[in-house]
């Protein structure tokens, strides 16, 4: 695993230049405790992914008999092979698509709601953007039921738009939290500099607002994307067919078929990591700085 | 509405214009709205409805009036999924909570090392959920597992998931393992908005590190630990697959969450009008631990950030 190790990106500090000379000082005296909580922590995160990897790659006697902590003696991608011949690639595709579209659903939509919550003064925009600030706590599971009733009266049942677009609406109240965060950083000047130009309130959005807010809606885009990734709830209940089975399901279908083949198991994970792997090692800055921008102010 | 404001730009002179013009019309955020409610608000009051209703999944719903909420108030087993539901939500927020804030703030240092080793405890958030449950089923699978080498040195009996305490502490603790990268950055973002000046001031009056952290870093965290908090109760309140992949509810009914019992009874028993009450009970404590908590910090007062506006 190579891993990019350049430091952070330096996001913009208000003060910069005294800064360096505290943070020499509050290194010298260090935080033993943090430091050492780090470490700890470290070793919880490295075992299971270490295990993960390498009984991945033993053959099923080593795995189930040997140390599980030791290297593979002997090496095999058998598992892999196994894996991929029991229908890896449609879950992919599936999965796939499934991001794609909850993110791109969730952007032209939330985009507006955020823009109007931020620029907008009247009661209804204020009641609305608390809606979607009480909509975080809605849990899908909540609405699972009548979502299954609703997306079957649809005739969606068993059908990829069936995960796509509830997915989406669950993604939304975070995505209006962010995405209004962002723009509220947009100084009032400028639009009322381009208000004295004329311009109509969907040029400010489209020329000012949503490229000042590029970073808020990479997050959101990160963000809802990993929602989708990671969904299991609206695809365990609202799709059945093989043809249309995402990752997650199709990883603990793989965990009933193999059964006590622990490997192939193991390489089923692994694999269904690798594509998210591939775009962290790509856009990891992005990554870690849009999800740090979650908590807001 | 944009009629209104070109119309004021024409007559209230350039201060009015500025004020006015260029609002987007709120009817933009209507097709969001729409779509928000269509799928997560009218689906609640839909499972409110359901919850006064027989209904097998394949018939229509038959009312019947309130028998299923006096049966959930009667039922040790929901009893029992409710108070394991909000222990597992505070076992996890306790855990999380230091550990999350320390590495948060820990990592908003800018040492190269510290970068690394972000870069490191980031990777449990790549995996999805489910991934993660079943690489700890099989960790934890007493006779293949890790756990069986490891166990041991630390006094853990490897059957770990077999016991009803070490189940619910496991899911507690991969749930954490999980989510932990995620509420680290949440505070790292957080950590770094702090201005400096209020570090160097405190430097000046003599404040150590201790005094710092707590009279500076936590007080100035405070709306990073609400939403952090928020976003955990609601997480934990809800975990569902880490119970379906690794415990399945038990041993016996003894992780048998809210959601997993939901989940039981709507889809495995077809009796989905209790289920639905079940989790029309869930969202009722969700909602309200959450407002609680928004109230309690003054969260909501975040609007009132928009100045000049």
């Amino acid at each position: 695993m190579s891993i990019d190790t350049r430091p952070e990106a330096r996001p913009a500090q208000p003060v910069n230049r005294p800064r360096p000379a505290v943070a020499r000082r509050r290194r010298t005296w260090g935080n033993p405790l943090a430091g050492l909580g780090s470490l700890v922590w470290l070793v919880l995160v490295i075992v299971p992914l270490y295990t993960l990897v390498s009984s991945s790659l033993m053959h099923q006697d080593e795995a189930l008999n040997g140390d599980p902590l030791a290297f593979p003696t002997n090496p095999t991608l058998d598992n892999y092979r196994t894996v991929l011949d029991s229908g890896f690639s449609t879950m992919l595709t599936n999965t796939a698509i499934v991001a794609v579209a909850t993110v791109a659903i969730v952007l032209v939509l939330a985009v507006p709601v955020a823009y109007v919550a931020v620029r907008t003064r009247s009661r209804l925009s204020g009641l609305a953007f608390r809606t979607f600030l009480l909509g975080v706590a809605i849990p899908a599971q909540a609405v699972i039921v009548p979502l299954y009733l609703l997306i079957s009266k649809m005739g969606l049942y068993d059908s990829l738009p069936a995960i796509i677009l509830p997915t989406a609406a669950f993604a939304m109240p975070v995505a209006v939290l962010i995405l209004s965060g962002t723009m509220r950083d947009v100084s009032e000047e400028m639009y009322e500099a381009m208000a004295l130009d004329g311009a109509s309130p969907l040029r400010m959005l489209w020329q000012l607002a949503i490229p000042m807010s590029k970073a808020g809606i990479s997050t959101v885009a990160i963000y809802t994307a990993l929602q989708a990734w990671n969904g299991f709830l609206f695809p365990l209940i609202l799709t059945q067919s093989e043809e249309n089975r995402v990752l997650t399901l199709g990883l603990f279908n793989f965990m009933s078929q193999f059964g006590v083949n622990i490997p192939a198991v193991l390489a089923a994970i692994v694999l269904s990591v690798v594509p998210i792997f591939a775009v962290y090692l790509v856009a990891r800055k992005a990554l870690v700085n849009g999800l740090m921008g979650v908590g807001g102010k | 509405m944009p009629h209104v404001s070109s119309y004021t730009k024409v007559r209230g002179g350039r201060k009015a214009a500025a004020g006015n013009v260029g609002r987007p019309p709120v009817a933009w955020a209507l097709p969001g709205i729409v779509f928000f409610a269509l799928f997560a608000i009218v689906p609640l009051a839909i499972a409110v409805y359901l919850s006064f209703c027989h209904w097998d999944g394949l018939n229509s719903p038959t009312s019947v009036g309130t028998a299923n909420w006096t049966r959930l108030f009667k039922d040790p087993e929901f009893r029992q999924a409710a108070w394991l539901s909000l222990l597992l939500t505070t076992i996890s927020w306790a855990f999380q909570t230091p550990v999350a804030l320390l590495l948060g703030v820990w990592a908003a240092g800018r040492q190269r090392s510290r970068a690394v080793l972000s870069a490191v405890f980031f990777v449990p958030l790549l995996l999805s959920t489910t991934a993660i449950a079943m690489l700890f089923h099989a960790l934890l699978d007493p006779n293949f597992g890790v756990i069986k080498e490891i166990g041991p040195w630390f006094g853990i009996d490897p059957n770990v998931l077999g016991s009803s305490t070490g189940a619910l502490l496991t899911v507690a603790f991969v749930g954490g393992w999980q989510f932990m990268p995620f509420h680290t950055l949440i505070y790292q973002g957080g950590t770094r908005q702090i201005p400096q000046v209020l570090y160097q001031a405190a430097e000046i009056d003599g404040a150590g590190m201790f005094r710092q952290f707590f009279h500076i870093t936590l007080p100035q965290l405070r709306n990073t630990i609400t939403t952090s908090s928020v976003l955990m109760i609601v997480g934990s309140l809800t975990y569902f697959d880490t119970v379906l992949i690794m415990t399945k509810g038990g041993p016996g009914t003894d992780t048998t969450v809210l959601p997993y019992l939901m989940y039981r009874t709507g889809f495995q028993t077809y009796d989905l009008g209790y289920a639905a009450a079940i989790a029309t009970a869930l969202v009722v404590v969700a909602t309200a631990l959450s407002l609680i908590l928004v109230r309690f910090s003054g969260f909501g007062n975040m609007r009132s950030t928009r100045e000049g506006m």
